[in-house]
């Protein structure tokens, strides 16, 4: 992994990888909001980090200077750039596309996760948080990261895709090794190899044994009389693994973090489940998980910067959703707030596919832990561990019961 | 009160039927529509004015009568 040196001046140097950006980016992008709001750094090429709402917002919805055809928040080394084209020359559709491809690849997955689908996927999502709580809840203590929100939303989306349950500490390690330690490019590389095998390995079976499932109906599709290319539909399926494990299992551990260590909103959503839909939103705002990123298409001057083609810009959503001249407070979480236009889900023609599944999962998670564990805190000399980048969620969270 | 949805600036955030199912519709795609003419329920006021101020896109506004 590479080494860098420590940020001095996150203004024209920032580094979303440093440790004090990891555990608290709240403060430095408040300091930036007010002295420099759109930042740049020369670390990992140039990249450019917008913290207002309105920035970030504007910058979504002009995909014509701004592609998604690179949306890594770590990119890759110039000498892996392009591996693995063979096999999925159009990335991940439609998250890695642009129009036209991201308008008919997306309509393909959009039903999947639609309300009504995922009404469907909300028994099977309750009954696996109870396994899982009874697993550990006599036991009067647990890591509410590693032993449940990171078990939960691997489990929804290998039943989605028709992939073996069992294999979810597979999935996650490898989704792990791409997004969390992405900037290790043996690791990176190693873990993406090996889904991508694991895939075509999967599709070469439903040549002969099609199923009901995401990935058969992918492999399947006609779009204007010709079945898609394998590629895409490859790459459709692979980016919901790595787009619907550690996203929404972050979320859960985020929530369960406030939760752990904020009694009084521990209290107060266990006394007034109505508030649970709003509450939802909050913490979804509060502790946004996912940053994504564009690439410049065109010099452009934007805020003031002068944007090169080829530099990139990360989408700062959450950063964008503590912003004080949107949100009232905007540091704090107030589990009731009625005025929350938050752009946690993204905003634009990327919003999130999976936003109504993540949502579900959300929930149901809180729910049944406030169920059956309404009084939790962090355990004595808990060291609770943070990963970042583009996702930032808790990685070890030890939390204590009665 | 009226509610209504800009199709050109709904992304699908659903945001709107999350938080006042009575008023939305939401399609496969995630696209919302208001029910009916738009008309809001006597009661449903302060539900119409939460989805209008929770939508990321700005898509949906009140019409006051």
């Amino acid at each position: 992994m590479k080494q860098l040196d420590g940020v001095e001046d996150w203004a024209g140097d920032f580094d979303v990888l440093a440790p004090e950006y990891v555990d608290d980016p709240f403060t430095i992008w408040d300091g930036l909001r007010t002295s420099c709001p759109i930042a740049h750094t020369d670390r990992r090429g140039s990249t450019w980090l917008p913290t207002r709402y309105d920035d970030v917002t504007a910058i979504s919805h002009d995909i014509e200077h701004f592609s998604s055809l690179k949306i890594a928040v770590i990119p890759f080394d110039e000498e892996d750039e392009g591996r693995g084209d063979e096999v999925l020359p159009y990335g991940l559709p439609p998250i890695s596309s642009d129009p036209p491809l991201h308008t008919w690849t997306r309509r393909l997955l959009l039903p999947w996760f639609s309300h009504r689908r995922v009404e469907g996927y909300e028994a099977l999502t309750r009954d696996l948080c109870t396994g899982l709580i009874d697993g550990f809840v006599d036991a009067g203590r647990a890591d509410a990261a590693a032993g449940y929100a990171q078990q939960i939303p691997v489990r929804v989306i290998a039943h989605i895709l028709g992939v073996p349950e069992e294999l979810s500490d597979t999935f996650t390690g490898w989704v792990r090794d791409l997004l969390e330690f992405a900037d290790d490019a043996e690791r990176r590389v190693e873990g993406g190899t090996q889904l991508i095998t694991y895939f075509i390995q999967e599709a070469e079976r439903r040549e002969s044994e099609p199923g009901d499932d995401l990935l058969s109906e992918l492999l399947h599709t006609e779009v204007d009389g010709a079945v898609i290319d394998r590629g895409i539909a490859l790459g459709t399926a692979a980016l919901v693994l790595i787009a619907g494990v550690d996203t929404t299992w972050s979320a859960i551990g985020s929530s369960l973090w406030h939760l752990a260590t904020h009694p009084g909103d521990r209290e107060r959503l266990v006394a007034e489940p109505d508030l649970m839909p709003l509450a939802i939103e909050e913490l979804l705002r509060a502790y946004s998980p996912v940053t994504m990123a564009r690439v410049v298409t065109e010099d452009v001057e934007y805020g003031g910067c002068p944007m090169k083609a080829g530099d990139k810009v990360l989408m700062n959503f959450p950063g964008a959703n503590r912003d004080p001249e949107i949100f009232e407070d905007a540091d704090t979480v107030v589990l009731d707030r009625a005025h929350n236009r938050h752009v946690a889900f993204g905003s634009g023609i990327h919003r999130c596919a999976g936003s109504n599944l993540a949502r579900m999962e959300l929930r149901i998670a809180l729910e049944e832990w406030l169920r059956r564990i309404p009084e939790f805190r962090l355990a004595d000399g808990a060291e609770v561990t943070w990963a970042g980048g583009q996702v930032r969620g808790p990685r070890v969270l030890p939390v204590v019961f009665p | 009160m009226r509610i209504r949805v800009d199709p050109d600036k709904c992304e699908g955030h659903a945001r709107c039927y999350g938080l006042a199912p009575e008023l939305f519709d939401v399609d496969d795609y995630g696209l919302s529509t208001a029910v009916g003419d738009g008309t809001v329920p006597p009661g449903l006021e302060d539900r119409a004015r939460l989805a209008v101020a929770n939508c990321p896109e700005f898509a949906v506004e009140v019409i006051e009568d």
